[in-house]
């Protein structure tokens, strides 16, 4: 019912598009070549399949420029001539909106506006409220005018970002080594693990899931893990420094392959990690799971901002390409890896049933789930760690975030890498 | 150099005032000849190095930087390091531990280092030889930083070639932690690649030395430990300084390095300025910048206080 809403409404407004690109947009883009926009984000999303796709589809070119998720961050606030897309997280935006670079983006021109899911505009999973601790996406999702600088508290036509993708973390483990269930964030600081133990080098990030771990010890519940008052951070970086001292990490990790390394050469069994890294271990043939823990997940959030500086045919393209992003095959790609496309319907519409019911609906696979490449990541019987789609992003406790008192942490960070 | 010249072209203006207009161009023409480089240091140099003095002195928020002198930079650097009954402060002990990684690589380069360059210089007899040799020392080079430290992962493990031999020559019980995300595979790491900045300035000076020294030496009665303490390391102190600088330098502003071979667990310097830039705390990441480049500056000046290199040069 609701997909055939969907497509009917698709079907109009690809109609109306039609005839507006038909009158003007089209003769001027073909007289001029093709478009070149210039995409800035870390390389989670920047898949050569999509910048294919966008070729094929609406002609545009996408120069992908991967930078870490930091360097998004700088790049968005110091140089926001040099990009034309910025494919960010929410979390960044409670740095990027203030310095005035990003626009807000008009939702009258984001045709699927309306489809895009409730995690995004009101915090919920099949009408169940999600845990919003830290910079949770509908806290920062709009803003008063198209060039506000602070967040709108409820939906208004401007938006920051036009969700892409989002997921829900946990940490990895490798079942081989440990040979019984994990069930809690507390097992990542258990003695048990000593010296076999990895959290990921990214202060903002990485105190976070030491928070799921203090909370999970009954050491200290916090107000809101991803805004934490000087105390709690002294708490939180205490219990870290101690399980540093006692030799509980192997290392830290800082990018997607360290964390891969460091798993799937046995150097760490329990650690923080991400999807894919998790998925990239098993497909070296090394047992690794994703695995839930009853205190829930720590979510993320991407979207695609505009820089205020983006005008006439890049501004087009810009949306051409938001819109096309929307529109299901970018979804459907994304989903396949293990994440969540912002608009389901259409990406539901771009996979096959087994797949679908593997990815999103907690299913056995029902054949062999193939990675876009066509290798096999998963044999026909496997269930999805942590299981459905609103089982996984209802678990979800808190989300990645920037803390009033993020000076202060960085501070308090290095006294821990120094300790 | 650059400011000490346009004083002395300028000094030698009014020592002839009535010179004809050619040799007044004549006069300028080193002032011309020092101009390029001069504006490249001005530029490339002089001029980000005050701009991070001035910026080291700026207030910051999250997103943008105040231009309004402040001290917080620096008294945020060395909070709470007065007081030393609390143990000493993160500045201090990311200090030392950044100083302790460079005593030990320096240590262990120049060891290396001299070894090598002496095998070279006073050992292998031809020069075709010397030269292939040599070139064999910039090995470590072939390839790019980042897959000769991933590589390191494999052969040092936990499951490494190293551990897995030691375990079946029944050397040890169980898998040693310390080979790998250690303070020695950082300086593993770091001897790796930097012995070669010492061995070419010293194999340089060494190659100079006069080999009827070495005779003179032996006829004289030295032996071969004397004729090398009295007379080879003397003469190859250049060298042996210039290779200090080059292993001492690095080492100090590396993060890198510390951060992949250590596990990203041990703090340096470098580190903690990189932490800060990602966080868009450049004022205070200038301030680091600063007190390290006055600590670096420091050494270099008592090096070279001790040893004229420039007599060789």
């Amino acid at each position: 019912m609701q997909e055939a809403k969907g497509i009917g409404r698709r079907a109009t407004l690809k109609a109306a598009a039609g005839i507006a690109a038909a009158g003007l947009a089209a003769p001027a883009v073909h007289a001029q070549g093709p478009v070149t926009l210039r995409y800035v984000g870390t390389a989670v999303n920047q898949h050569q399949g999509i910048k294919d796709k966008v070729k094929e589809d609406l002609g545009i070119v996408l120069e992908y420029i991967p930078v870490v998720s930091d360097d998004v961050v700088r790049r968005a606030v110091t140089q926001p001539n040099s990009f034309d897309i910025l494919d960010s997280e929410y979390w960044m935006l409670k740095k990027i909106i203030p310095s005035g670079n990003l626009v807000g983006m008009d939702a009258k021109r984001i045709k699927l506006v309306d489809e895009i899911t409730t995690v995004f505009t009101k915090g919920e999973v099949a009408g169940r409220p999600i845990g919003g601790q830290g910079t949770a996406p509908w806290k920062v999702m709009y803003l008063p005018a198209q060039n506000g600088r602070s967040f709108a508290p409820e939906p208004t036509q401007w938006l920051t970002l036009i969700p892409t993708t989002y997921n829900a973390d946990t940490l990895g483990i490798r079942p081989d080594r440990i040979g019984r269930p994990i069930e809690s964030w507390a097992e990542l600081l258990n003695p048990e693990f000593k010296g076999r133990a990895s959290i990921l080098n990214i202060p903002s990030i990485g105190i976070m899931d030491a928070a799921m771990v203090v909370e999970a010890m009954g050491q200290h519940t916090y107000a809101d893990k991803g805004n934490m008052t000087r105390a709690e951070i002294d708490l939180t970086m205490r219990v870290l420094t101690e399980a540093k001292h006692a030799g509980q990490f192997r290392a830290f990790w800082k990018d997607f392959n360290e964390s891969v390394n460091l798993m799937a050469s046995g150097e760490t069994v329990i650690q923080s990690m991400w999807s894919p890294a998790v998925t990239k271990v098993r497909s070296m043939g090394v047992p690794c799971v994703y695995q839930p823990l009853k205190e829930g997940y720590r979510a993320w959030a991407a979207g695609f901002g505009l820089p205020r500086t983006l005008t006439g045919r890049k501004l087009d393209a810009a949306y051409d390409f938001i819109n096309w992003f929307l529109s299901g095959w970018a979804g459907a790609f994304l989903n396949r890896q293990g994440y969540y496309a912002a608009v389901l319907s259409t990406a539901k519409a771009n996979m096959e049933p087994y797949e679908w019911a593997y990815w999103m609906e907690g299913k056995p696979a029902a054949q062999d789930i193939k990675a876009p490449d066509g290798t096999v990541m998963e044999k026909a019987g496997t269930v999805r760690d942590g299981g459905s789609f609103e089982e996984r992003m209802g678990a979800v406790a808190c989300w990645n975030a920037v803390m009033d008192e993020n000076d202060y942490m960085v501070r308090k960070w290095n006294e821990f890498i120094a300790a | 150099m650059s400011s000490s010249l346009p004083d002395t072209a300028l000094g030698a203006l009014p020592a002839v005032p009535a010179a004809p207009a050619r040799r007044r161009r004549a006069s300028l023409a080193p002032l011309w000849q020092a101009a390029p480089l001069t504006l490249v240091l001005l530029l490339f140099f002089v001029f980000p190095l005050l701009a991070t003095a001035v910026v080291s002195l700026w207030d910051y928020t999250e997103y943008s930087l105040v231009p309004a002198a402040t001290p917080r930079n620096y008294v945020e650097m060395f909070e709470g390091c007065g007081n030393l009954a609390d143990g000493l402060c993160t500045t201090f002990r990311t200090y030392i531990s950044t100083l302790r990684l460079c005593g030990m690589v320096w240590a262990a380069t120049l060891v290396l280092g001299f070894t090598a360059s002496y095998f070279l210089c006073f050992h292998v007899r031809t020069q075709p030889v010397r030269m292939a040799l040599f070139l064999l020392c910039t090995a470590p080079f072939l390839t790019s930083n980042v897959i000769r430290m991933i590589s390191w992962i494999p052969l040092l493990g936990r499951e490494g070639v190293v551990n897995s031999a030691l375990l079946s020559l029944g050397i040890v019980e169980a898998p040693q932690d310390w080979l790998l995300f250690s303070e020695f595979s950082v300086v593993l790491a770091f001897v790796h690649l930097y012995t070669l900045f010492v061995v070419v300035p010293v194999f340089n000076s060494m190659m100079r030395i006069d080999r009827r020294l070495l005779e003179a030496a032996r006829d004289a009665g030295a032996s071969g430990w004397q004729t090398l303490w009295h007379v080879v390391v003397p003469l190859s102190k250049p060298g042996i300084v210039i290779g200090s600088i080059f292993v001492i330098v690095l080492v100090m502003g590396d993060f890198v390095t510390v951060g992949v071979m250590g596990g990203q667990q041990i703090a340096s310097v470098g580190k903690v300025i990189q932490v800060q830039m990602s966080y868009l705390q450049f004022p205070a990441a200038a301030a680091q910048a600063m007190v390290l480049l006055a600590l670096v500056l420091l050494i270099i000046t008592v090096m070279t206080k001790l040893v004229d290199i420039r007599r060789e040069l």
